[in-house]
């Protein structure tokens, strides 16, 4: 695919328009790139001027700062800011409401002022603008439950945006009985992503899915990689992998578009 | 001896009223062991929080039942306090219905207090048989045994003796019920006492003012050592609580101070510490007892009433882990307490070799949070747990290295190669290519 860098972009003397911020997991995880990949087809056809940081872009820090680790967060929190204020960053977008969360809320004391947009909230702005339409025929009255995540939907109060995207889609949103602002966490933040469930009965990212799968739906749509790898496996466990597809939000737009 | 009646009531308004200051006093210097932070911004925000938060109980009816059963006791409370005013001239001056003057307004006042307190003892009696007969889980969960669970009853209790009390007290007033206004619950007891003797109805009219009064003023005095108090606190809980975005965690600005030196090329570790520094304390990072706290989280301790609702939507709590948000609030009251009740005794704190760390609160009910904000949400009077979580992993991390393994793993991972896992940073472009 062609994805600019801005170290290429800076050669060239151009500044695109937004910044795409791919974070770790949709960097390294093969189930995240696809929702990395999927989002670049819709920049691409949308025709936003955008670039990566490519191999300039480190962690956020956000994780080591939900496990404790300050002095850690603050590190990469400033070395990512002397490196996006170098290249005169204004506008950043992200498939990771995590790194969007910390990048509005934690950087700008920092000295890290951006406009952030999560994907849903960009694409929607896409969409307003007139520069990507959506197909309502492709997944006409499929069930599609949504599931928040946390870093988007309690910390940041963007309930509407994803859900305003999928409605264009032409699909049969169903709402689980626990959602927006008293939807169950998937079970991956606070970093406990990286490391196993302290002793319980239950994991609760079956939890989750068993709300989500009280709604007979064919695609579980969720909007962080996070909660899509920890959906992904729920659906495993509960040997319905081949009736429930997990998707990204970005993904739901491809296979809607055939882009 | 005939203002006996008169001095004894003025002796035991006194002292009911005497005895709560003091203690509201004690809960005031314990919240302020806690460190400072500044909530005095953005006042509108503030006022309009607690006037639809606590005024305005928006937050209490996400779940309706409970909520509008809240409310009309809530309501209750306030506006029948208006009648203690008479109560306390009548007492104060040996009178009987004072302001009965007022006529046809007292009669509706009255008339008033008379149906909120019968809706109230019919609320109080449904939280009852929610609790011990409907049984809802919240209120069994393991922290709410001994006395957690035996002080939400005897609140219930107390509400409806007196309730009771004040519809006695009217019902058994025989010139009043001749009056017959103003007696809309009352009139339907009056029978048990009319036949009675005046005698023998005053009699049980004025013990039943006595108890009424009594029970108030003990309260009033039991509400320090209840989870009660957020009939009051709930005010100044709301005004103060975090205004932010509920994601946004606090930058530590003693870690800003080191990681710029750190990073800061032309800096001089040798250096001697600028003017008026040199005394600067080491700050310990993060929390391992209450007073490395902040005021505000201390306050939302003595404000919790342990309604239980963050833990009923706590995604560890529901998979059956040793975190519970409500026990995070109750376990920080606890040890604040104990440290109060230290500094009474020695003057000062002497240190006790406890902590509320370990001593109350486990790492591994901080390790279960999955930092999701549903406690905090749920809350109906802006309570933050996550934020005293996060205070002690910080203090369990940068103060004791004392991570979780797998974290430990995951950190080392981002100090060498930026992500969380071990991945060259040279490959972070490689899904561009890999269709």
């Amino acid at each position: 695919m062609n994805v600019p860098t801005m170290a290429e972009m800076m050669a060239q003397g151009k500044q695109p328009e937004v910044l795409f911020w791919v974070g770790a997991a949709g960097s390294y995880d093969d189930r995240a790139k696809k929702i990395t990949r999927a989002f670049v087809k819709i920049l691409h056809k949308a025709n936003v001027d955008f670039a990566v940081l490519g191999t300039e872009e480190s962690s956020t820090g956000d994780v080591a700062k939900r496990a404790g680790n300050e002095f850690l967060f603050q590190m990469q929190a400033m070395m990512n800011i002397e490196v996006l204020n170098g290249y005169e960053i204004k506008t950043i977008v992200t498939a990771d409401p995590h790194s969007y969360n910390t990048f509005k809320n934690e950087y700008p004391e920092l000295g890290g002022n951006y406009k952030v947009y999560h994907h849903t909230q960009y694409i929607k702005k896409l969409i307003a603008d007139g520069r990507l339409s959506l197909d309502d025929t492709k997944l006409k009255d499929k069930r599609v439950t949504y599931h928040d995540p946390c870093y988007l939907g309690r910390a940041n109060g963007e309930y509407e945006s994803p859900r305003a995207i999928i409605r264009k889609m032409g699909v049969n949103l169903l709402e689980m009985k626990r959602n927006k602002s008293s939807a169950l966490c998937c079970g991956a933040g606070g970093a406990q992503m990286f490391k196993d469930a302290e002793k319980g009965d239950k994991e609760i990212n079956i939890l989750r899915t068993e709300d989500a799968l009280e709604t007979k739906p064919q695609i579980i749509a969720t909007g962080c990689p996070y909660c899509n790898t920890m959906m992904t496996d729920g659906v495993k466990a509960k040997n319905s992998e081949n009736t429930v597809k997990v998707l990204d939000i970005a993904e739901l737009i491809v296979d809607s578009q055939n882009l | 001896m005939h203002y006996l009646p008169n001095i004894i009531f003025a002796i035991i308004l006194i002292a009911g009223i005497g005895f709560f200051v003091k203690n509201i006093k004690k809960i005031i210097r314990n919240i302020n062991l806690g460190k400072d932070i500044n909530r005095s911004d953005n006042k509108s925000a503030r006022w309009k929080n607690m006037a639809y938060i606590a005024l305005g109980q928006s937050k209490m009816v996400r779940r309706p039942v409970a909520g509008i059963l809240h409310i009309v006791v809530y309501l209750g409370f306030i506006i029948i306090n208006i009648e203690v005013i008479e109560i306390i001239i009548d007492g104060l001056f040996g009178t009987h219905r004072i302001l009965s003057f007022m006529g046809g307004f007292y009669s509706f006042l009255i008339g008033s207090f008379e149906i909120l307190a019968f809706l109230v003892l019919v609320s109080v009696t449904i939280f009852w048989i929610r609790r011990m007969i409907v049984r809802i889980p919240r209120f069994w969960n393991k922290e709410m045994k001994g006395f957690p669970k035996n002080d939400a009853l005897y609140i219930l209790y107390f509400e409806m003796v007196l309730m009771s009390l004040f519809l006695i007290m009217n019902a058994s007033d025989i010139p009043f019920q001749i009056v017959n206004t103003g007696n809309p619950i009352s009139q339907f007891l009056a029978p048990i006492f009319s036949g009675m003797s005046h005698e023998t109805a005053h009699l049980i009219e004025q013990t039943a003012w006595w108890i009424h009064i009594v029970g108030i003023l003990i309260f009033l005095n039991y509400l320090y050592y209840s989870k009660h108090l957020h009939i009051l606190l709930a005010f100044p809980n709301t005004f103060y609580a975090n205004l932010e975005a509920k994601g946004k965690f606090t930058n530590d600005k003693n870690v800003t101070k080191e990681v710029k030196m750190m990073m800061d090329p032309d800096a001089d570790p040798y250096a001697a510490p600028p003017e008026g520094e040199e005394d600067a304390i080491p700050e310990k990072f993060g929390a391992s007892d209450v007073t490395d706290l902040n005021w505000v989280q201390l306050m939302n301790a003595y404000t919790c009433t342990e309604c239980g609702r963050c833990t009923s939507v706590c995604p560890a709590n529901l998979t059956g882990k040793e975190l519970s948000p409500r026990n995070i609030m109750m376990k920080t009251r606890d040890r604040l307490e104990e440290v109060g009740e230290n500094i009474d005794k020695n003057g000062e704190f002497k240190d006790d070799n406890k902590q509320l760390l370990n001593d109350y609160i486990t790492p591994e009910e901080l390790w279960a949070c999955t930092t999701c904000n549903a406690c905090v949400e749920e809350c109906p009077v802006n309570i933050d747990p996550l934020s005293i979580i996060m205070e002690m992993r910080r203090y369990l991390v940068m103060e004791q290295s004392a991570a979780p393994q797998e974290l430990n793993i995951m950190m080392t991972n981002i100090e060498n190669n930026g992500a969380p896992w071990q991945y060259n940073q040279m490959d972070r472009l490689n899904w561009k290519d890999e269709e």
